[in-house]
């Protein structure tokens, strides 16, 4: 009884035995490796032109639980170009493992931290597209700043040409590899 | 039964602030070391042999973790075998830690041969390939540990005449009571037959279940449901379930 | 030692006649005095049972309030764990083992870990080392605590010790999240070491909370230990004899509270274990009151790894960098790697062809096997301690069905 009557009267004034927050007022920080859902990053203004995605599929072969699919665009002769014609991804399936962020060598995919997200629909809501995944680098910035130096560092080593062409990088296909 | 080093931990039922030691003090060493040739496999080998009248016992050499080779025995004597492990005096493998199925499909291993032949005016290379059909079954796998002794593991495999009609082995849950679930696993999921098991029923998947899902040529059923992820494998799918609307 | 039975009130018979799967074979052993069909009730007490953990059924025959009979029936939560392990890569695996244990990623991640590594041969830097005992002895800490949580609302304490003990593990978890990103599927640790580095100031927050443990501890004891109703309902209720123990592979502070001195952490040393003082309590009896009682002081002694391995912890990387994660390929050859999990011992077993994938994967789940003998400990107990013994073997559906 003491116990209970000690943490009782506590709760009042002690904040480590009143550990609860009134949510939707107050709001905890949220620690910076804190993750949720995948999401894809692009450089400068143009969600499309920036993204730095190249369609290598190496996420999507090796995502455990198969949620990514990939195409990848193609140019007037047929051939694939390094960007993603079609990239969807279904948090419905995804497990949030990270484990398409550890793989990705061109620092294109990385975890979001939202995690207050609703759909009316269980199908279409569930299923983001590439128009959905894709977040400005500064998001990036903003939410795991530490992070983001070190994959702005690698990104400008391996720096996508202008325009998408073939002439990729000798380095990134390596990697890539 | 090892009652270890000293039990004194006494039963601190009346107050929680009692300073009194109440664990148990192990950080001496403990025990002996695991001894490895004790438990190589060829003098256990031998050991078994001597012990057990009649019964087989075929090493297999682990490649990647050489401490952890095992050894196959005959069916007719795993009961036997595992009790004499169980109760001789310097091995004392009382604790069987793991039961688990393994399962070997058929194989065909192609090897090409090439010898010489002679034809008219000399000798030219023929090369010739050889099929060799590897029946295929299934395996049970112990690991056993002692604990007072503190040894292990020492890892029995008991096998299967096929995988199809004959696969019944020796059931150990006799002499390791920690098999009964296991090995009601492994007969669930592989389809293993263990004579003298006390309880033979499927554990896991419910009792009309038909096949032995962890088996390699398993098929699972068609319970497709309309997901929307485009995803290749998933579209496989779809397209074998509804065949007439020619999905997506 | 000899002269152990496997089955109490059996002999003990060889392998013998051919069986058909299906139907039970043996009779239950009875209680003397307990009278024959006439007056038996059946109950399901399960799946959906507050008591039962989880989705598991407990098939009880009930002479009055006396169980005379008690069958586990799992399988509600099958997912086929070990099918998907042979489906996905080494790496891909990793996510899912910690969906095992739900409680207890990072162990389960770490014992993973451990069987990859004996079969590829890999070294794990110091660091990495220090960090996978930190995170591990947390995790311990946490799921005795809640342990002792669920055992006292099992036995109808109306979830007060469940909510302190939670609110102790809402601190573990935001020390987990801070430093893998999630806060109970972690995904942390990776062949050859662990995936990042600690985060600034993590160590700090850990010390803090490593030293004011011990403070909860004893208000949590001093709450429960000594009391009255929580003996009455413990104390002689689920004897577990050390024969029967180690026959029926019960691994974990329920072996050790019948007196079996038995703790992977001494016997393998695995990780750096070696190192460090600590203690391993042991019970003398072997009932629902030893294995709380066990509980208990091994947090104490967690308490203490912690603070040693906070103290020492190396500088330097925390991950081999030759180790390769993606397109993990380890030698043919097979592997058992265990650990001192915080229910048992948690092994894994894998089998490599030497691709991509493993031929074989396999789960050696400490809840699953301790349930083996949930029989033996009812017979004669009354429903009512039923709960307290199951709540006291500690399980997970999650690991018990996988």
């Amino acid at each position: 009884m003491v116990v209970t009557a000690r943490n009782f009267v506590g709760s009042y004034y002690d904040p480590d035995r009143l550990p609860t927050i009134e949510y939707p007022e107050k709001r905890q920080k949220l620690p910076e490796n804190s993750r949720s859902f995948p999401m894809l990053i692009f450089d400068g203004e143009d969600p499309e032109a920036g993204l730095r995605c190249v369609a290598c599929k190496i996420c999507e072969k090796e995502c455990p639980p198969q949620c990514i699919y990939i195409v990848a665009e193609r140019d007037s002769r047929g051939r694939a170009v390094r960007h993603p014609k079609i990239f969807d991804l279904d948090i419905s399936v995804c497990m949030a493992c990270q484990i398409c962020v550890e793989v990705c060598p061109f620092d294109s995919i990385k975890m979001d931290t939202a995690f207050e997200m609703a759909g009316r629909d269980r199908f279409g809501a569930m299923l983001l597209h590439k128009s959905e995944l894709a977040k400005s680098d500064a998001y990036f910035h903003s939410i795991h700043p530490s992070e983001a130096v070190g994959s702005d560092a690698r990104v400008e080593h391996i720096k996508k040409p202008a325009g998408r062409s073939q002439a990729a990088p000798a380095e990134a296909t390596r990697k890539a590899a | 039964m090892s009652k270890a080093k000293g039990k004194s931990k006494g039963r601190a039922k009346t107050t929680a602030s009692a300073a009194a030691p109440r664990s148990t003090s192990t950080d001496a060493p403990t025990g002996s070391p695991p001894v490895s040739d004790r438990l190589a496999p060829g003098q256990l080998k031998a050991q078994i042999e001597a012990a057990v009248e009649g019964a087989r016992i075929e090493v297999v050499l682990n490649p990647a973790v050489p401490g952890q080779s095992s050894l196959v025995v005959d069916p007719a004597h795993a009961v036997a075998v595992a009790r004499f492990l169980r109760d001789a005096e310097d091995l004392k493998l009382d604790y069987c830690s793991n039961v688990t199925g393994v399962d070997w499909p058929d194989s065909v291993v192609e090897e090409k041969v090439v010898h010489p032949e002679r034809v008219e005016g000399g000798e030219r290379t023929v090369e010739e390939t050889i099929r060799h059909r590897h029946p295929g079954y299934l395996e049970v796998v112990y690991h056993l540990y002692s604990i007072p002794l503190r040894h292990g593991p020492v890892i029995l495999r008991q096998r299967t005449a096929n995988r199809v009609d004959d696969t019944r082995v020796a059931s150990l849950t006799p002499v390791y009571r920690s098999a009964e679930f296991q090995e009601r696993e492994v007969y669930d999921l592989y389809g293993v037959h263990f004579t003298g098991h006390p309880d033979p029923r499927r554990i896991l998947m419910w009792p009309e279940f038909e096949d032995h899902p962890m088996r390699k040529d398993y098929v699972e059923p068609d319970d497709y449901e309309y997901e929307p992820t485009p995803n290749a494998e998933v579209l496989g799918k779809a397209r074998r379930h509804y065949p007439m609307e020619g999905t997506e | 030692m000899s002269k152990v039975t496997p089955f109490p009130g059996q002999a003990e018979s060889g392998g013998g006649a051919d069986q058909a799967p299906g139907g039970m074979q043996y009779e239950v052993s009875r209680r003397p005095g307990v009278t024959d069909e006439d007056e038996v009730l059946e109950v399901a007490v399960g799946p959906h049972h507050p008591s039962t953990h989880g989705v598991f059924r407990m098939d009880v025959k009930l002479d009055g309030e006396r169980i005379v009979s008690l069958k586990p029936v799992l399988g509600y939560l099958h997912r086929n764990h070990e099918k998907l392990g042979e489906q996905t890569s080494y790496l891909g695996m990793m996510p899912y083992t910690d969906r095992l244990d739900y409680f207890c990623s990072l162990t389960n991640n770490w014992a993973y870990a451990i069987a990859v590594e004996k079969l590829a041969g890999l070294q794990v830097p110091e660091r990495a080392e220090y960090i996978r005992i930190i995170t591990g002895e947390l995790t311990r800490l946490f799921n005795h605590a809640c342990l002792v949580g669920f055992l006292l609302h099992d036995m109808g304490t109306m979830g007060t010790p469940l909510m302190y003990a939670f609110r102790e593990r809402e601190k573990v978890l935001d020390l987990f999240e801070s430093l893998t990103g999630a806060r109970m599927m972690c995904n942390y640790q990776r062949f050859g070491g662990c995936r990042n580095d600690l985060p600034d100031g993590w160590l700090d927050e850990v010390s803090k909370l490593v030293a004011e443990f011990p403070r909860w501890l004893d208000e949590m004891e001093q709450l429960l230990t000594g009391n009255e109703i929580l003996i009455a309902r413990t104390e002689g209720v689920g004897v577990l004899s050390p024969e029967l123990a180690v026959s029926a592979g019960v691994t974990g502070p329920s072996l050790r509270a019948s007196g079996v001195n038995y703790d992977l952490r001494k016997v393998d040393r695995y990780g750096i274990y070696d190192r460090f003082q600590f203690r391993v309590p042991l019970g003398e009896k072997g009932d629902v009151f030893d294995r709380y009682m066990v509980r208990v002081l091994e947090m104490r002694e967690s308490v203490g790894i912690l603070q040693q391995a906070i103290r020492d912890l190396p500088g330097g990387p925390v991950i081999d960098p030759r180790a390769r994660q993606r397109n993990f390929m380890p030698p043919v050859g097979e592997a058992y790697g265990r650990i001192e999990a915080p229910k048992g011992e948690l092994g894994f077993y894998l089998i490599s062809d030497g691709s991509r994938r493993p031929s074989r994967f396999r789960v050696r789940a400490p809840s699953f096997v301790n349930l083996t003998i949930l029989e033996d400990l009812c017979l004669g107990h009354t429903l009512a301690d039923a709960v307290a013994i199951l709540g006291a073997v500690d399980i997970v559906l999650g690991e018990v069905d996988r």
